[in-house]
């Protein structure tokens, strides 16, 4: 009798714990359910809201695939005319022949690295001294921080050729305007990056320069710099590389560089022109980009080195 | 501390002490000769301080005539070339980064183990990146003729060389070990692509997407310069015929917009892939 009510009891346990079981199972399948159709719900809603942005932007933005088909062998051709006669057999009469004004472009070339150089400076110096005034942690009063986040804004959101624009307007035709406008925007570029990693040092090693009585641009020079130095030359790097490019597109507007002869050649229709320049700035583009890199491996190289 | 200890620390470490003899002298020759190549530098960019005075002050008075900005009733006009601009921006950029996948996956070295598949679309990438989208605009005028359309393709051709290059780069830093696990399970390669790989991927990928659009947005807004479409066109329009106060007003709405697909980007960021892991531009 008492083996029997314990095997009960036991059968009553097993039985509890089964439909336990089930209950948890239950749950779980619920909560599983109710989660993938959340989910679900999700990415039609997701889905819909894109397919309907793709839809008013195709309208706004003229896309017509018809066209775009229409125009596909126009497109082979604008490129192939391009393509300049070479031929094996008088090959260094027919390159002379591509690259006939090849001293100016090369000058041009030159003024383009120059005002991508210089402009980067620019951005570098007055990004440095903005990143200070802009960190929140060491601006010496917070509306300094408001006053110079905005300004780096508003440099920044500017496109360079409306600077570019403006400036050919008050300092005249060439490269002087191309480097102030390319400056000016990567100031704000630099600065708020800058800034960004100036908000990250560490603070200790910065009251050690102030316990010491230096005044606030002395703590910022020898507290805060030797901290910040590999990040802020690795963008710069970064920087140089975009003004680049940027560089390369100021002459349409008159503010210098290749980018003059590249629209004069656009514009006059000389196809294997535009092929010899966009060849040459392609290249040197692809040198500084890889010498860029290297310098910026050996920057952050020698910081890992110091952080062991 | 008396005199040999000194002479003997400094043999010990020399960079602490100040240089003697000719060495002393390295520091300014550097100085001087990166001085004069500053120099250099500036004369071959025509830097004049006669002509930086100047120009400053006709900058100011530009500034001045820009205030305050009107919209002499064209604000309609120019907020559609605004939307104009800002569909460019987010078509491109879609279409780029629809593109960028397959494209990346070829360039991945994890991935492709082809080295010469690797090595044509990683340096085709280089070639397309080496062009502003501006100049891919004035070719697509050129193509499809002008309009927005036009600056459609050449953000799409620019962004995809710059998203496969960051794309692939994304791929080859993700962590083997996972993918093996999934391959461990009996998956095939593309299962382990798709299990294993995007998972880790996918939020990187995202975030740089929408981070283009951004840039997009302000690129795209000078397109219109060589007649791609967008704002750009009415921008130039005005500063070429020097009227300052419809300038600052295009100025204005165009750093409104930027603001608020700034913020609109932000949000959607941190609630698709969670604030810690956004990628810091």
């Amino acid at each position: 009798m008492v083996a029997d009510n314990a095997h009960h009891q036991d059968a009553l346990q097993l039985n509890h714990s089964l439909t336990n079981a089930a209950l948890a199972r239950q749950r779980f399948n619920e909560a599983f359910m109710h989660r993938r159709s959340q989910l679900r719900r999700q990415w039609v809603i997701g889905a819909l809201l894109i397919m309907i942005l793709i839809g008013i932007s195709s309208v706004i933005g003229e896309v017509n695939l018809v066209h775009l088909w229409d125009r596909l062998p126009r497109f082979t051709s604008y490129f192939g005319r391009m393509v300049p006669e070479l031929s094996w057999a008088t090959l260094w009469p027919d390159l002379a022949r591509w690259y006939w004004n090849g001293w100016v472009w090369l000058a041009a070339l030159w003024q383009t690295i120059l005002i991508a150089i210089y402009a980067t400076l620019i951005g570098i110096v007055f990004g440095y001294i903005a990143s200070f005034l802009g960190a929140r942690n060491l601006s010496p009063h917070p509306s300094y921080t408001f006053f110079t986040r905005r300004l780096m804004e508003l440099a920044r959101t500017v496109p360079e050729l409306v600077f570019a624009v403006l400036f050919v307007y008050s300092f005249g035709l060439g490269p002087l305007a191309g480097v102030l406008a390319i400056g000016l925007h990567s100031m704000g570029a630099l600065g708020k990056l800058f800034a960004d990693v100036a908000e990250n040092v560490d603070l200790e090693q910065v009251k050690g320069v102030r316990s010491t009585g230096a005044s606030w641009s002395q703590t910022m020079v020898f507290g805060v710099t030797p901290q910040v130095l590999p990040d802020y030359l690795s963008y710069g790097l970064l920087r140089l590389e975009i003004n680049v490019r940027a560089a390369s597109i100021l002459g349409f507007v008159g503010a210098g560089g290749i980018g003059q002869e590249l629209y004069t050649a656009v514009k006059s229709f000389n196809h294997t022109d535009i092929s010899a320049i966009v060849i040459m700035l392609i290249i040197s583009v692809i040198i500084i980009d890889s010498f860029c890199s290297w310098v910026r491996g050996r920057v952050i190289g020698r910081d890992n080195l110091k952080a062991i | 501390m008396n005199k040999p200890k000194l002479i003997s620390w400094r043999a010990l470490r020399p960079e602490l002490y100040p240089r003697r003899g000719l060495a002393a002298w390295r520091g300014y020759v550097v100085m001087l000769i990166v001085m004069i190549l500053f120099l250099f530098g500036l004369s071959e960019l025509e830097v004049t301080a006669e002509r930086l005075y100047k120009g400053s002050l006709k900058l100011v008075d530009v500034f001045g005539l820009m205030v305050p900005p009107e919209s002499k009733g064209r604000t309609a006009e120019y907020l559609f070339a605004i939307a104009e601009t800002v569909s460019m921006a987010f078509l491109g950029t879609l279409v780029a980064s629809i593109l960028a996948i397959p494209l990346s996956l070829m360039g991945a070295r994890n991935i492709m183990p082809i080295g010469p598949v690797r090595f044509f679309v990683r340096r085709s990438s280089d070639v397309v990146r080496g062009l502003d989208s501006l100049v891919w605009a004035i070719f697509f005028v050129g193509v499809v003729g002008l309009g927005p359309f036009a600056g459609i393709l050449a953000i799409t051709v620019n962004d995809t060389g710059i998203l496969t290059k960051l794309y692939a780069e994304a791929l080859e830093n993700t962590d083997a070990e996972q993918s093996k696990g999934v391959r461990a399970t009996g998956a095939s390669r593309l299962q382990t692509l798709l299990f294993g790989v995007l998972p880790q991927v996918m939020p990187v990928f995202l975030a740089n997407s929408l981070y283009f659009v951004e840039s997009n947005v302000r690129s795209a807004t000078i397109l219109g310069v060589v007649g791609a479409g967008g704002i750009g066109f009415f921008l130039m329009d005005r500063m070429m015929i020097s009227a300052w106060r419809e300038v600052a007003y295009i100025i204005l709405l165009v750093l409104i917009t930027v603001a608020v697909i700034d913020t609109l980007s932000r949000i959607l960021r941190q609630r698709l892939i969670g604030q810690s892991s956004i990628a810091r531009h």
